[in-house]
């Protein structure tokens, strides 16, 4: 391919492109997210009866979860400690640990909803079910977008290459990592 | 990497990066990072589905004005049908036809030019953008084959009935519909977020904001509005798809669901939408005024603050839709005063375009035209609002021809008349060929005129209590009467005429483009940067050394003591 | 304008054609003045040969004054109509008189079935009358009816009467009418409900006190 347009080099807000687009790109997925969890605010407000389903959460896995994203977000934040120093090699290897973490999170949720469906709580069982899974389905399918974006960013950065990528996925990957810490205390806490 | 593709922007017109691939046909307009070929083929694509979307209202009026007729090149048009038509003509034009034209075409069109940068920041982002957006294409398409037909529910796709096959009876039409707006949807959110860096980060050196084309910035705000209110209805369409296809309740009162969510999700994206599609046309009639009237545009900063103004209160108006819905009447109290106090920004940015006329030397070419006649037919669509964003007077007219009326008059001055004025405008740009002055103009004024006659009898046909989405009024006493069944036909003829009209232009516009008189760099005399470069410009917009540099606003038109009545942003002095 | 296309036939729906004119005529002011200096401007500013433009950025106070003045004036009347159309609203949807009769409108694709109260008055006992279609009622006597959906949405609307009120699964809704004049009337279904909604039709019988005894008398036994 050919080299990036002088557009892209350009900076007249000071900010550099790519992180820009970043922002813009949370700013889009906190609408989304927004809009899901005040639906389903809501309605729980709406119908104290939810409480008995949601009694059914696994709150310790939650809670181990949380424990695990928390962590590989400090990952995050230690790959681009050392993207800065422009130490690509020990960088990516940052992000692998990182990425490790989501692995981890989405065995555990995998185990966690296999558990629960085969005791029939499935996506159909109630609307606390529905919103249970979609929720945290649409979270799931933004961790997996972030491993395979970081899985991609270490390879660059591997060979010392687009380094201030790390950064910006490491952004990314709070971000998600945040959307967990509000979904975590409305699904699993909130009895 | 960081060296940028210098060495290639010495290549003539259109040459494509990748010497390799200089000859491919696929490479040079299926698979270019090149704004303005992917700009091209939003365009394209956009005038197709304005075809496809055209079709229909010609099929369900010609039904509506002589009610069981076989309809030519159609057939009879069953009751399923006429649902999937209007459904779609709704659907179809504003998310494949408006919002493709004028944000995705011109957008990515102009705003690398006009802000003096060789590209989009994220070409290749870019280009995912479009073959997101193609694919939607292909499935809304497919909507239509697929067994029992097109999605028939409205284009504000209501649960239940969107939400459950034994209602809508369309279990294939109705997910792909809302597969294909979804991904609509994603197209424009990865295509709105490189608009926005573009426009922010990749300015000539010495653009100030408030040297930026008004067209930039409108197109920009749109994508912030689209990319700020779409999210929820995002969400919406997965919990909506789930119903369709897993079975959840999400929208179902029989099992703890709520169909009115779905309303104030899809609303609360609805109407920042209408104001997503409208910012970029007044942005694109903002540039041809100027132009063609030589004035600066009177208050630059006062009309980007209405739009803004505009934007941040359609946030709060969403709920005018549902006045009769079954939400809470006191809401409706509310969302009046949010309604109604919607109209002062629009007013005085309306206001403002008026003003930029006096003192001017207007040229009635045919871009001005259109953009005037933007300007005159806008205005009824605006004051026409007035009365449906009144509780009061919408508990009559809600769900009406008035509100078709009402819409028409805003969404065809925006989307069609908004398109043919940058069309027009910035055809020799972008093909370095005119188009034909008098076809342009005999098109113009049929267009303008017949489209007067088709939505002035809606006006009294919906006064008159006739309610949407009925396939014949002969079902009910007090419409079918001989005087009601005149105007229906008046619509009708005015609009089979107005879509006659249309081939002029797509001969216009074909012809020009091979056979046109050729253009210069500048043909209308513009200030803008665009106007800098060779039409149509070459791979990279300028040669990679002469990247322009701005030195002052882009109105300066008849500034005293100069030779030229115009002074381009990148002449020193 | 209104009743000139239609007849209205509610105690509310003079109001409401009344807030209807008022509001054409505010807007109908502001658009044919704007339109006016409009095209005033376009033909007072043609091209001509020789004639230059004037140069103006539009912080010209002498200028803006045509912009602020107006402005000023359309808030002013928007809140007018915001005020007229608050009270109509108000009048119509939240302020529900006191009723005579209480009748029940059930809708499901495609149909409207309609519960009358039967001699005694009273909604919920055995002479109720169910109709399919067909609503009666008496002038001159204020209704309560509760709207009800079994299936998806729909919206009951009686042009004449100048009311719409959309039916939502799950859900009661309130509202009132009282019929000024007899005569029988079309109600429409103005909410897209599927494939039937186009004949979605129903009529409304407005008829004198003795008549509507005598329908109710009819229907007795039934």
């Amino acid at each position: 391919m050919h080299g990036k347009p002088i557009a892209n080099t350009r900076s007249a807000t000071g900010i550099p492109t790519a992180k820009l687009a970043v922002y813009w790109l949370i700013g889009s997925e906190i609408v989304i997210f927004g809009g899901v969890l005040i639906s389903y605010l809501m309605h729980r407000l709406g119908h104290p009866e939810w409480a008995y389903d949601a009694a059914h959460t696994q709150t310790w896995i939650g809670a181990i979860n949380t424990f695990i994203l928390l962590t590989s977000s400090l990952f995050a934040v230690q790959a681009h400690h050392f993207a800065e120093k422009k130490e690509g090699a020990t960088a990516a290897r940052w992000l692998y640990l990182t990425a490790l973490g989501g692995g981890m999170f989405l065995c555990l949720k995998a185990y966690e909803w296999y558990g629960e469906i085969s005791h029939g709580y499935t996506i159909t069982a109630a609307p606390f079910w529905s919103f249970y899974y979609t929720a945290a389905g649409i979270h799931a399918s933004h961790v997996i977008a972030g491993m395979i974006i970081m899985l991609f960013v270490a390879q660059t950065a591997k060979k010392n290459e687009e380094l201030h990528r790390v950064e910006n996925v490491g952004l990314y990957w709070h971000f998600v990592d945040l959307v967990w810490i509000f979904l975590f205390p409305l699904l699993y806490i909130a009895k | 990497m960081s060296e940028p593709a210098s060495t290639h922007h010495a290549h003539g017109h259109g040459a494509h990066d990748d010497h390799h691939h200089e000859e491919n046909f696929f490479l040079k307009y299926f698979w270019s990072t090149d704004h303005k070929v992917i700009g091209m083929q939003y365009l394209l694509t956009g005038m197709f589905m304005a075809l496809f979307g055209g079709f229909f209202p010609y099929v369900f009026r010609m039904q509506l004005a002589f009610p069981g007729i076989s309809v030519p090149f159609y057939g009879v048009v069953s009751p399923t049908e006429y649902n999937a038509l209007v459904t779609n003509h709704g659907t179809v034009m504003i998310f494949w036809v408006a919002m493709p034209v004028l944000i995705a075409a011109f957008g990515n069109y102009l705003i690398p030019l006009m802000i003096g940068a060789d590209d989009m920041v994220f070409p290749r982002l870019n280009r995912l953008s479009y073959q997101v957006f193609a694919v939607s294409v292909v499935v809304i398409i497919a909507s239509f084959l697929v067994p029992q037909g097109g999605f028939g529910g409205a284009w504000t796709a209501y649960p239940p009935l969107s939400a459950n096959p034994d209602y809508n009876l369309t279990p294939w039409g109705s997910t792909l519909w809302l597969v294909a707006v979804a991904l609509e949807f994603i197209a424009f959110l990865i295509g709105g977020i490189n608009f926005i860096t573009t426009a922010m980060n990749s300015r000539a050196p010495g653009m100030r904001w408030s040297d930026v084309p008004m067209v930039v910035w409108m197109i920009c705000i749109a994508s912030i509005l689209f990319m700020a209110s779409v999210g929820p209805l995002m969400a919406g369409a997965v919990m909506l798809a789930f119903d369709q296809n897993l079975g959840t309740h999400f929208f179902d009162p029989k099992a703890g669901g709520d169909p009115i969510l779905w309303q104030h999700l899809f609303w609360f994206f609805g109407h920042p939408e209408v104001y997503v599609v409208l910012l970029p046309a007044t942005g694109i009639v903002a540039e041809v005024i100027t132009t063609f009237s030589r004035k600066k545009l009177f208050g630059y900063k006062t009309i980007l603050y209405t739009a803004i103004g505009t934007g941040v209160l359609s946030f709060f108006v969403w709920a005018h839709h549902q006045f009769i819905a079954g939400i809470d009447p006191r809401m409706a109290n509310v969302f009046t005063v949010t309604t109604v106090l919607i109209s002062i920004p629009i007013a005085e940015m309306m206001f403002l375009f008026i003003a930029t006329l006096y003192g001017g030397s207007i040229r009635f070419k045919t871009p001005m035209l259109w953009a005037l006649s933007f300007i005159a037919l806008f205005m009824i669509g605006g004051v026409t609002g007035i009365p449906l964003g009144a509780s009061g007077s919408d508990i009559y007219l809600h769900d009406s021809y008035y509100v078709i009326a009402h819409f028409h008059y805003t969404f065809f001055p925006i989307a069609i008349i908004g398109s043919f004025t940058a069309l027009t405008y910035w055809f020799p740009k972008m093909f370095g060929r005119m188009m034909n002055e008098t076809l342009g103009q005999v098109h113009f004024w049929i267009t303008a005129i017949a489209v007067n006659g088709i939505f002035i009898p809606l006006f009294v046909l919906g006064a008159a209590g006739q309610h949407r989405r009925i396939y014949n009024y002969n079902h009910f006493a007090q419409l079918s009467t001989p005087d009601l069944q005149a105007l229906r036909i008046l619509a009708t003829v005015s609009l089979v005429i107005l879509l006659l009209a249309q081939f002029l232009f797509l001969f216009n516009f074909f012809y020009s483009m091979f056979f046109g008189e050729k253009a210069s760099k500048n043909p209308w005399k513009g200030c803008t940067l665009e106007w800098t470069t060779e039409s149509p410009p070459g791979h990279g917009n300028w040669p990679a050394d002469q990247l322009p540099t701005v030195y002052r606003g882009p109105y300066e038109y008849g500034v005293e003591g100069r030779d030229e009545d115009y002074w381009p942003q990148n002449v020193p002095n | 304008m209104i009743e000139r296309l239609i007849q209205p036939v509610s105690t509310f729906a003079g109001d409401i054609d009344q807030l209807f004119f008022g509001i054409h005529m505010v807007v109908g002011f502001w658009f044919f003045l704007v339109q006016g200096m409009f095209f005033y401007l376009l033909f007072r500013y043609r091209y001509r040969e020789g004639v230059p433009t004037t140069y103006v950025t539009g912080k010209e106070k002498h200028l803006k004054k045509w912009i602020n003045i107006p402005h000023i004036l359309i808030i002013l009347c928007d809140v007018g109509v915001i005020f007229f159309a608050v009270q109509t609203w108000y009048n119509v949807k939240q302020n529900l008189p006191e009723a005579d009769a209480t009748i029940r409108i059930v809708s499901q694709q495609w149909a409207w079935s309609f519960v009358h109260p039967g001699e005694d008055g009273e909604l919920g006992t055995d002479d109720d009358i169910k109709t399919v279609d067909e609503l009666h009622v008496q002038e001159g006597m204020t209704y309560h009816f509760q709207l009800e959906s079994r299936d998806v949405l729909h919206s009951f609307s009686v042009p004449v009467f100048r009311l719409k009120q959309d039916a939502v699964p799950g859900r009661v809704i309130t509202g009132w009418f009282e019929p000024m004049h007899t005569g029988v009337y079309d109600i429409q279904c103005a909410e897209m409900c599927g494939i039937g909604h186009g004949i979605m039709g129903a009529r409304i019988h407005i008829e004198s006190a003795e008549d509507h005894a005598a329908w109710i008398a009819s229907k007795k036994g039934t």
